[in-house]
């Protein structure tokens, strides 16, 4: 192949826009959060568990899990196109990143459903 | 007046060293620019660029006391010694204080930076009305010294792909202007994860800018631009 200096893949701006939209998904959930756990009357395992047994709460935490999934994606995705130089090396790092985010969202899904 | 100044010069030079001066001012001497010319009068191996010597040309950009200037505006009396002075950081030194802007010119061509208008040419100037000529002040003054691509991490990292500030506040500039018709092939061009998206908003290019232009604020707009093009 030709060492030739190639750019203009023409997107980004999706994951950009996702990227805040994400965020202030994970702000409100963060605040809700921290709301329903002052607002509990004691902070025990019962309350805890009582907490988590709401589906608002599951379906919010959710939500929150993929704004998060895709927010780590777009953010982990642009250290390694600022850093790695090597594109077989950033593909690779891309395809192990994005089996670990669902790995991770696989476990948080058991663990909200475990409860 | 003390200076350290980096020195390198490859033909004589195995690596680049930092060396020190002690000069002495005359009381004209205002300007670290003055104090380079001064210096150079005593030492003149010492290579450094300058031409309008009053922040028009942008010649003389260098890293002083580690924030990118230009030298003939920054004055020596703000300046806290011993002055420590070096190359633009991120390009390649040619010698001493003097970098080979290539890179740097070759992504402010990228852009096109010039009005694209495909009507057939007027008997007079192409008009503009005040208001559409207000939106070009803080763009059009950029002066291309460099100084702010060279102070963004994006482009030490990646000068090869991103545009870097400068590039993308001439890009705006020209998107912002109403004689221009090129609009959306320009916004095609730009939107890209390493021309315009390496842009993380660190503001660096805002804190260096001898003129006081806002590059960050032009490549929001470019943004809010790709956002309405979209949604």
């Amino acid at each position: 192949m030709v060492n030739r200096e190639v750019v203009g893949a023409h997107y980004g701006l999706r994951d950009w826009l996702a990227q805040r939209i994400t965020a202030v998904i994970m702000l409100v959930f963060t605040l809700l959060l921290i709301l329903a756990l002052v607002s509990l009357p004691k902070f025990d395992f019962w309350h805890w568990q009582a907490l988590w047994n709401l589906s608002l709460m599951r379906y919010a935490a959710l939500l929150f899990l993929v704004a998060l999934l895709y927010h780590a994606w777009v953010g982990v995705r642009n250290i390694f196109m600022d850093y790695i130089k090597d594109s077989g090396l950033r593909l690779t790092l891309y395809v192990v990143v994005i089996l670990a985010l669902i790995s991770y969202g696989a476990w948080t899904v058991q663990i909200l459903w475990g409860i | 007046m003390r200076l350290s100044i980096y020195r390198y010069n490859p033909d004589v030079d195995e690596k680049p060293y930092m060396k020190d001066y002690d000069i002495q001012l005359e009381p004209t001497d205002r300007m670290l620019l003055d104090a380079l010319i001064r210096l150079k009068s005593t030492d003149d191996t010492f290579s450094f660029r300058r031409s309008c010597r009053e922040g028009v040309c942008g010649s003389d950009a260098m890293n002083i006391n580690g924030k990118n200037g230009l030298a003939c505006v920054t004055k020596v009396a703000d300046l806290k010694e011993p002055v420590v002075i070096r190359p633009l950081p991120g390009l390649p030194v040619i010698r001493d204080l003097i970098v080979d802007m290539s890179q740097f010119f070759k992504q402010y061509h990228s852009v096109t930076p010039y009005v694209v208008n495909e009507t057939p040419r007027p008997e007079t100037e192409r008009l503009q009305s005040p208001e559409d000529r207000e939106e070009l002040n803080g763009l059009y003054e950029c002066i291309l010294c460099a100084c702010c691509s060279t102070s963004c991490p994006s482009f030490w990292w990646n000068p090869d792909k991103f545009v870097g500030p400068a590039g993308l506040l001439q890009a705006y500039r020209f998107i912002a202007d109403t004689r221009d018709q090129a609009t959306n092939e320009r916004l095609d061009n730009l939107e890209d994860p390493y021309r315009l998206f390496r842009c993380h908003s660190i503001m660096n290019c805002v804190d260096v800018c001898p003129k006081g232009l806002n590059p960050t604020k032009a490549i929001g707009k470019i943004k809010d631009l790709l956002v309405k093009r979209t949604v």
